[in-house]
């Protein structure tokens, strides 16, 4: 456990400054946002650096949040060095009319099916993916149903007027 | 309109046949679609194509309390539902900082690897059968039902076990629970053992699986290969020494590590992974032995409001009744927060990404599923080999549907 959060953080901010941002830590994992045209130059990055080796896409998926106007799609990724044993989080935002976002499939071919179910669920379009296809839903679905305009409905509902059960 | 069947253009001069394997087919042990191109019987290009279970268990999870979450979990990798399980529970403790007694941390240790000799055991005489060695699938099937009337005495259930709660288990484990689990740890090695002997330096066996189906450990690593089938590739990552979860800093085990990445190596790594299960089991109970008394009583850690109360106490104590009927309405706040846990499931690395933002539901739960990850390296792994080599390296790969389409 040579490498250390810090020394991440001061390596990424060396190298793209400011244009990094909402650095933090939850349970121990470093976590940041970069600017959506950056994202492969840092997966790029980190995955080249003779010191950080992020050489492992453990994870990629994507969150929806309704309410932030112009980035309401921000998408996930989990990379994993494994050599030092440290996982980091990094996040990119999109605007949902026009979610267009660098494909990482050339960096890691794992990314494929992976950016394949993030365009499926949340219609993240991955510039540059060789088969951006719906993967998991059929063909023919023409909307994207992770997003939260599309609710089930919610069995911890606080609306309904029921006095026997005091809500 | 013509009478006559039209062919599409080009059919006539095609050299190669189109092949659909799946998705219901008698040697793909699941829903899967391979369509194959093939020269003879050499397959030039398949494409796969997966979703036919896909039963949208992320959605499902935003409207439902955590506790009602683990059913879903049990559905992933059905071969081995306890690990998926109890990886939820642990997901569920670090994001609201429980820690649990040691006690409960053994008993998980050895439901969990219990459930990965299942797993391992399932995948490893598949393969048999699917060389065409049906007898080692029998001797090892009779333990699997050994592993699940132990699952029974715990939980209830065998295949689908919803087992344990947020905090430790729903019930302590009885005097059967720890028979049974004793008379499987007497009888399963012999067992082990004669298969191994059936198999192992089996010249037959040897000659099918050795090379078929291989990827060298860059390659594996670039695909997200994890567990088993990233070890036989001679990279020794394994969640449980790597980040360990559960106390399995406690224990004593090496991580079984091939080279080559083909089905032989993939089988030895599950054999040798099975006597590394057994002996964390036997470390365990050994540890669970040594609480005496009001400690051996302990099973599952002082959280009301997650963890559901005795039924005795509901009825009798005002506190009690109060967490029971938030717990069961499904009306506790859950901190907001953001957190990544992995545990290795049978397949690799099991990842649960939940965020939360105070409500009573997940905001957003994705699962980190090994088979959906590692299964898009199929193509390239039989480009090139005898339509008999893909369905052994499918089923070598241990590729489940239920975990795949999530």
């Amino acid at each position: 456990m040579s490498l250390v959060n810090a020394t991440i953080k001061e390596k990424l901010t060396e190298k793209f400054g400011v244009s990094l941002s909402d650095w933090q830590e939850p349970y121990g994992m470093l976590t940041f946002t970069a600017p959506k045209d950056l994202n492969l130059k840092v997966l790029q990055f980190l995955y080249d650096d003779e010191e950080l080796k992020f050489r492992f896409l453990t994870d990629l998926q994507a969150v929806h949040y309704p309410d932030s106007k112009g980035a309401e799609l921000a998408v996930v990724y989990h990379l994993h060095n494994l050599a030092d044993n440290v996982r980091i989080r990094f996040k990119v935002f999109t605007d949902i009319i026009k979610p267009d976002v660098f494909s990482a499939t050339a960096i890691y071919q794992a990314a494929n099916w992976m950016e394949r179910e993030t365009y499926d669920f949340y219609g993240v379009n991955f510039l540059g993916h060789p088969n951006l296809i719906r993967i998991l839903n059929v063909d023919e679905m023409d909307y994207f149903p992770m997003r939260k305009e599309f609710p089930l409905e919610e069995q911890t509902r606080v609306d309904k007027d029921d006095e026997m059960f005091g809500r | 309109m013509s009478d006559h069947i039209l062919l599409p253009e080009g059919s006539i001069e095609k050299q190669t046949t189109t092949l659909n394997l799946g998705p219901t087919h008698p040697a793909t042990h699941g829903v899967f679609q391979n369509i194959l191109e093939l020269d003879g019987e050499r397959i030039l290009k398949a494409t796969s194509t997966v979703g036919y279970i896909h039963r949208a268990f992320e959605k499902i999870a935003e409207r439902r309390p955590l506790y009602q979450i683990t059913p879903l979990t049990d559905r992933l990798n059905y071969c081995s539902s306890p690990i998926n399980n109890m990886g939820w529970h642990i997901t569920c403790e670090k994001l609201l900082g429980i820690t649990l007694p040691k006690r409960v941390d053994y008993l998980r240790v050895i439901i969990m690897e219990l459930a990965r000799i299942s797993d391992h055991l399932i995948c490893n005489s598949i393969v048999g059968v699917d060389s065409g060695a049906y007898s080692g699938f029998l001797y090892l099937m009779q333990f699997r039902e050994l592993i699940y009337e132990i699952y029974e005495e715990v939980c209830g259930s065998r295949l689908t076990t919803n087992i344990g709660r947020i905090g430790g288990f729903e019930r302590n484990f009885t005097n059967t629970a720890f028979e049974r689990l004793e008379k499987f740890l007497a009888d399963y090695p012999k067992q082990l053992k004669e298969f191994e002997n059936l198999f192992t330096r089996n010249r037959i066996f040897m000659d099918r699986t050795i090379g078929c189906g291989p990827i060298s450990a860059e390659r594996a690593l670039n695909y997200g290969f994890t567990g088993p089938n990233l070890r036989a590739a001679g990279v020794d990552y394994d969640v449980r020494v790597h980040t360990p979860y559960s106390s399995y800093e406690d224990f004593d085990f090496t991580i079984p590590v091939g080279n080559t990445g083909d089905c032989y190596d993939r089988f030895l790594v599950r054999n040798n992974e099975m006597w590394q299960s057994l002996s964390i089991i036997k470390q365990a109970y050994e540890k669970v032995k040594q609480f005496k008394g009001v400690e051996a009583e302990v099973f599952h850690a002082d959280v009301p409001a997650y963890y559901l109360p005795e039924k005795e106490d509901v009825y009798t104590k005002m506190e009690a009744l109060i967490y029971h009927f938030k717990i069961v309405m499904g009306e506790t706040d859950i901190p907001a927060g953001e957190v990544y846990c992995s545990v290795e499931g049978g397949n690799g690395e099991l990842g649960f990404y939940l965020i939360t933002d105070g409500g009573r539901t997940p905001y957003r739960l994705h699962f980190r599923r090994p088979c959906f990850i590692y299964y898009q390296a199929f193509p390239e792994l039989i480009q090139g080999g005898m339509l008999s080599d893909a369905v052994i390296t499918m089923s070598s790969l241990n590729i489940i549907a239920g975990e795949m389409d999530g």
